[in-house]
């Protein structure tokens, strides 16, 4: 049992920040607690720490709204904290949306759905081309055009204030996930999840690979939601710096050999072999 | 890095099958870039016109010292600090299936209207001043009576009190009584006995916070808060009241626009002794 628990160390962790996160804000809803109120598009920590969207901010931006000083301010706290330990670490430790692609992906390991869908018919490159049609949109229209058909709104807002329809949402981004396109939503085409890969592109936290220490198990490559990251495994020694990597620490946990591990970025190149 | 480079046995092969190589790929990366282009295209057209028609519906009621509906639909963060603020659950946030823009705050005054705190604790919470204080301010301080939610139109048929049945809850309900609404006394020509008590609606202090909406008494409210862009006109540049000096004020910035039609372009004088088309010729 312990060995299930440190083999699952992150995702446990993970799950117990995406909860107590949105508890946090559905305490405040029902019980008027002040520790966290309002929700992941704009909220206010202890009643006095702003924190903002970056992205919204950028659509209000091009969208030609009047800019309050507060959300400067929460969007820059944001920026700072995921450009210091990865932007998409939003994506694997606060965003729920991930607890329902986990799920799909989890269900197609097991079910061997990914074993009859080899090759996935689609770049990962969608994302910044639906981050630039945000923009676009945001700036013709006048309008902040992701937030009125973001899922990641409709479930986060849903599951603090009401959900309505919004269960459809989450059912749709299931089950493309499941049948159509592997890592569909969160790898391939969220404009949110593009943003902060470009945000956390010089992040300090990064994933370390040992080459010496690998036996090409794969199990890494298998497990993770980006795999395009670690194309070095197994080849030579190095750090994972591809933004797109959401430091979920998946690929640490299921390592059998001890060639993967969270470590801190190197700024200098190191003598590699 | 320095092992990912499979193409230098290329070097090795024929310069001409260098160049066809070339010529494919080049022409894929054309094809690839068109087709990309294409798809976003489509998912911009298709999702430019949902979030148009999404955000066109304008028969909604939105907090106190909320901006005009175009503003405050590029500002909003949806957030819902102010839905949090409010003690009455007045305020929602709009839920997919609601059918207004998703995740703005709004209210339906039938259900639970704005009771008109007089501290208004939803508009400073807004972090993007969506709801602007300043909208809701009377020299510096917070007067939820400037609030213009929308305005109450009286429906005239159906309004019991139209009937000559004596009726005045939405009078009484109204937190401006007197001033907001008001009655209008007329005599009952059916009966010659009786007076309607007709209630009356004053647009400029209407604040549209809704209880009277909420009071009224027919199965189906007979007065109803709709948006001020929806109800109120625009008397334009062309009408001013002649009596009211303030009014004259509205007339700095008119446009002076000229049409010209076939009667209009000669002198009105020219038109009178024009006798052309009333001889024989």
């Amino acid at each position: 049992m312990s060995n299930f628990l440190y083999k699952h160390r992150f995702l446990f962790l993970r799950r117990i920040t995406q909860v107590s996160i949105l508890l946090l804000y559905i305490s405040a809803n029902v019980w008027g607690w002040n520790l966290l109120v309002g929700n992941l598009s704009s909220s206010l920590v202890l009643g006095l720490v702003p924190l903002s969207d970056p992205l919204a901010l950028l659509q209000m931006l091009a969208a030609g709204a009047v800019i309050a000083i507060d959300i400067v301010l929460g969007a820059l706290i944001i920026s700072t904290f995921y450009f210091l330990v990865g932007g998409r670490v939003f994506c694997s430790w606060v965003c729920p949306v991930n607890i329902i692609t986990d799920l799909s992906n989890y269900i197609r390991r097991t079910s061997g759905v990914n074993k009859i869908q080899k090759k996935q018919p689609a770049t990962r490159n969608i994302r910044y081309w639906v981050l630039g049609l945000t923009l676009v949109i945001s700036f013709l229209l006048g309008i902040t055009a992701f937030e009125f058909i973001s899922p990641i709104g409709m479930v986060h807002r849903g599951i603090i204030f009401g959900l309505g329809f919004g269960w459809a949402a989450m059912l749709v981004i299931f089950l493309f996930d499941l049948f159509v396109l592997k890592n569909g939503w969160c790898g391939h085409i969220c404009p949110l999840g593009g943003f902060y890969s470009l945000v956390g592109r010089y992040s300090l936290i990064r994933v370390d690979h040992k080459e010496d220490k690998c036996t090409l198990c794969m199990k890494c490559k298998e497990v993770c939601p980006e795999s395009q990251v670690l194309f070095m495994v197994g080849k030579s020694s190095e750090q994972i710096l591809n933004g797109e990597c959401t430091n979920c620490g998946r690929c640490v946990e299921v390592c059998d050999d001890d060639a993967l591990n969270f470590s801190i970025r190197r700024f200098y190149e190191e003598n590699k072999k | 890095m320095n092992n990912i480079n499979p193409k230098v046995e290329m070097t090795n092969k024929k310069e001409e099958d260098m160049e066809n190589v070339v010529n494919q790929s080049r022409r894929e990366f054309f094809l690839n870039i068109s087709r990309t282009a294409g798809v976003a295209a489509l998912g911009g057209l298709v999702w430019s016109a949902y979030v148009d028609e999404a955000t066109a519906n304008s028969l909604i009621l939105r907090p106190p010292g909320a901006l005009p509906e175009e503003d405050f639909l590029k500002t909003c963060i949806k957030c819902g600090m102010c839905v949090l603020a409010c003690p009455y659950d007045t305020l929602m946030l709009a839920r997919p299936g609601d059918n207004r823009p998703l995740g703005t705050p709004y209210f339906i005054a039938r259900d639970i209207p704005c009771y008109m705190c007089p501290d208004i604790p939803c508009v400073p919470v807004c972090p993007t001043n969506a709801l602007d204080e300043i909208l809701v301010s009377t020299n510096g301080k917070l007067d939820i009576n400037k609030a213009k939610m929308g305005v109450a139109v009286v429906d005239s048929l159906n309004c019991i009190a139209f009937w000559g049945i004596q009726c005045d809850a939405c009078y009484r309900a109204c937190p401006l009584l007197g001033e907001a609404i008001f009655v209008e006394y007329s005599k009952n020509e059916r009966t010659g006995k009786h007076a309607f008590m007709k209630p009356v609606v004053n647009y400029d202090i209407c604040t549209g916070c809704g209880l009277c909406e909420k009071a009224c008494v027919t199965e189906k409210a007979s007065i109803t808060i709709l948006p001020r862009e929806t109800v109120l006109g625009r008397a334009g540049d062309y009408y001013i009241k002649g009596w009211d000096k303030a009014d004259e004020a509205r007339l700095e910035h008119a446009t002076s626009k000229t049409t010209t039609t076939d009667l209009s372009k000669e002198k009105a004088v020219d038109s009178l002794n024009d006798m052309g088309g009333l001889f024989d010729e």
